[in-house]
């Protein structure tokens, strides 16, 4: 006796709904019935456009045709319109496929139920079901929906930008037409020699940078915190509140601030050095000391965040390992080094990590600091401070070099991506997460 | 000899300490002094100001070219909205990750960290013409919508908060008959303070410090947040009106860095219960 689910499923796969409305679920089968309906209006007209669009990424530019005696602009087809118009209706019609494909497993099972003789849920009966076993489908939809359409589609936009010719001058719609061209930005990119200077410079550049800065607030953290945690220091709340202030300004504004601390021409710190006699540093404007400055001023923001980190878990070391260790006659320095770092950094090796791969995108003390420059000549579109992010951002919003900045984009993900899934892989938390509790 | 050395040592750490709080303090009370300091020049004689006014502040909010008082209510508005609805977002998001072992939940945790390692602005071009589609570019919802859309990328944190807190609490729960619903109200949301409060006081500020997004989406003067409004303030007149920009540091600055300071034992522990279950 398989009839009921036969004729369910089949019926549903007819027409979303119907199969329910066979199960005597009315108002279930109404609802998937009108959502059907309603996608169905909205996307028909629609999905042969959206394809012809990406495929073609538009035939006709924008022209003036002469009216009479007065020129008229006949709009053209603006290839990147068609890209994410198209992606748009492709990603409803992926969550309306989801939906169809949950209504025919729906009727599937009431139908099995029919079978059995057993009753099928009421609509009532269905909702305190779907709250009970689905709760936390329903508690992530939202929060999926927000992600999958402002970041998951302009991330799958972007990457297709990388795989087209948009990049000023000569491909800018509506004026002119957008092409795909394959991995040509990429072979562009490596081989040839404008871009691939600019490229190898930069991406040196940021990896020297992720890892000074990385190490430097770290052990710069350490350092604090071991200060404040030693025997005999007093008030030591007073301390951490006074260090942890570099953290609670806004880094938009401390980065400003500093920006103006170091100017070299009206800047007090220039004017300090100079009542000891010293002359004035080029902090901003010469490529070395800038990075000198991008670093220094990192760790003034940084190490508050390693020493709060560490703080707490300076805390949580067991007493009775330094108590044996007195027994045995250690010393500070031989508690510190066999006790205290081993257990700091196996605690903080993940946050570390990420630290880094944060580091490789820190845009913000860069960008408001130096704004990537002093400028370098033999770059294209980059100076001497800019990260690789820096980099796409310029190449973005000031040059219009979109397909490069995508591509970019795509390498810094391929970096990062790397060190994060190694490290989430091996973090234990991931592993073991059931094993808490 | 024991004891003279404790006090050497003890010494030379008081004196770092003081050397580390110095700078730590500089930059700020740099800012503070300049948005006193009569005259609108970077470059000053002194540290110590001869004469204290309060002109900038007054200039800040009367001035026609500077709408700083337009700016700052944007934001607060910005700010409050975005704070409540993605601490809601990002909550319930969590705790369902946390909480329920459910087909996909492995895949959404790997999408949720693959996604967060894109450089947040390789999107940004997609978003403004998604904005620009929707007819919401240069509106505050548009901000408010994106931001708290990517909100729940950033949950780790939280996550790893609600691993910590016993199941076996909301199983009693549970068994009492109590919905899932009235579980996850009634029993996590009042142990979740600490981390409730850590989440909605990063999105609050969050939004203080972001101008790289605001600035492409706010083309109007009137509608800019205070970050987009400072950072042209520097940008275009750096040392000739450098006090008005450190008053305008002062106001944004105090009201953010003293949630901060009070609310610093939830954020040590947001902090660190990241980090311990390494």
């Amino acid at each position: 006796m398989k009839q009921h689910r036969t004729i369910a499923v089949l019926l549903s796969i007819v027409l979303q709904g119907l199969g329910q409305i066979y199960n005597r679920q009315w108002l279930k089968g109404i609802l998937f019935m009108l959502l059907e309906v309603a996608g169905f209006i909205y996307i028909a007209p629609r999905l042969g456009g959206a394809i012809w669009g990406l495929v073609t990424l538009g035939e006709k530019t924008q022209k003036f045709v002469k009216v009479g005696k007065v020129a008229q602009m006949v709009k053209g087809d603006h290839s990147i319109f068609l890209i994410l118009d198209g992606l748009i209706i492709l990603f409803l019609v992926f969550v309306l496929l989801g939906v169809y494909v949950w209504n025919i497993a729906d009727a599937y099972r009431n139908g099995k139920l029919r079978d059995e003789k057993k009753a099928v849920n009421t609509f009532r009966q269905s909702y305190e079901h779907a709250t009970t076993f689905y709760f936390p489908y329903f508690m992530l939809a939202l929060p999926a929906l927000g992600v999958l359409f402002f970041t998951i589609m302009p991330i799958v936009f972007t990457v297709m930008l990388a795989f087209t010719n948009y990049s000023a001058p000569d491909h800018i719609p509506p004026a002119k037409l957008v092409d795909w061209v394959g991995f040509k930005t990429f072979v562009d990119l490596v081989k040839m020699k404008s871009w691939s200077h600019t490229f190898v410079g930069v991406l040196v550049w940021t990896i020297i940078w992720a890892v000074l800065a990385t190490v430097t607030t770290y052990f710069g953290g350490i350092l604090v915190a071991l200060l404040i945690e030693q025997k005999g220091i007093r008030f030591r709340k007073l301390w951490r509140t006074i260090f942890i202030i570099p953290y609670a300004i806004p880094q938009l504004i401390s980065l400003l601030v500093m920006k103006n601390l170091f100017n070299g021409q009206f800047g007090p710190i220039n004017q300090y050095l100079g009542y000891f006699g010293l002359g004035g540093l080029p902090w901003l404007t010469d490529p070395f000391w800038a990075k000198v400055t991008v670093i220094t001023v990192n760790m003034w923001i940084g190490i508050p965040v390693s020493m709060v980190l560490i703080l707490g878990i300076l805390t949580s070391i067991p007493r009775d390992l330094y108590e044996a260790a007195d027994v045995d006659g250690a010393s500070t320095l031989q508690k510190f080094r066999i006790i205290t770092m081993p257990f700091i950094l196996f605690s903080t090796m993940p946050i570390l990590i990420m630290q880094f791969a944060g580091n490789i995108n820190n845009f913000n003390v860069i960008f408001l600091l130096t704004g990537g420059n002093p400028a370098k000549g033999d770059y294209q579109f980059a100076g001497a401070t800019d990260l690789l992010i820096t980099w796409l951002y310029k190449l973005t919003l000031d040059n219009n070099k979109y397909n490069v900045a995508s591509a970019v984009g795509i390498i810094i993900f391929l970096i990062v991506a790397i060190f994060s899934i190694w490290n989430f892989r091996r973090s234990k938390s991931f592993k073991e997460e059931d094993m808490i509790q | 000899m024991r004891k003279w050395k404790n006090n050497v040592r003890l010494t030379l750490s008081y004196a770092l300490l003081l050397l580390i709080s110095a700078v730590a303090i500089y930059p700020a009370l740099w800012v503070v002094l300049s948005s006193l300091r009569p005259g609108g020049s970077l470059y000053s004689e002194h540290f110590w100001p001869r004469q204290f006014t309060l002109v900038h502040y007054a200039e800040l909010f009367t001035s026609k070219a500077y709408l700083y008082g337009t700016w700052y209510l944007n934001t607060l508005k910005i700010a409050v909205v975005t704070m409540i609805l993605s601490t809601i977002l990002v909550t319930l998001s969590m705790y369902a990750l946390s909480r329920f072992r459910f087909r996909g939940r492995k895949t959404a945790l790997t999408v949720m960290l693959v996604l967060g390692m894109f450089p947040s602005f390789m999107s940004l071009i997609a978003i403004y013409i998604i904005l620009l589609q929707l007819n919401l570019l240069d509106t505050h919802m548009a901000l408010i919508l994106v931001y708290s859309a990517g909100a729940a990328l950033g949950g780790f944190i939280v996550k790893g908060f609600f691993d910590t807190i016993p199941r076996s609490l909301d199983e009693a729960a549970r068994i009492d008959g109590a919905s899932h619903l009235q579980v996850f109200a009634k029993i996590m949301l009042p142990l979740s303070k600490p981390m409730l409060t850590y989440v909605a006081l990063t999105s609050f500020t969050g939004v203080w410090g972001d101008f790289i997004f605001a600035r492409l989406v706010l083309r109007t003067k009137e509608n800019w947040t205070v970050a987009v409004g400072m950072w042209d303030l520097v940008n275009s007149l750096q040392n000739s009106n450098f006090t008005m920009f450190a008053a305008g540091s002062v106001l944004v600055a105090i009201p953010i860095t003293l949630l901060f300071i009070f609310l610093q034992r939830f954020l040590v522990q947001g902090l660190t219960s990241g980090a311990s279950k390494g």
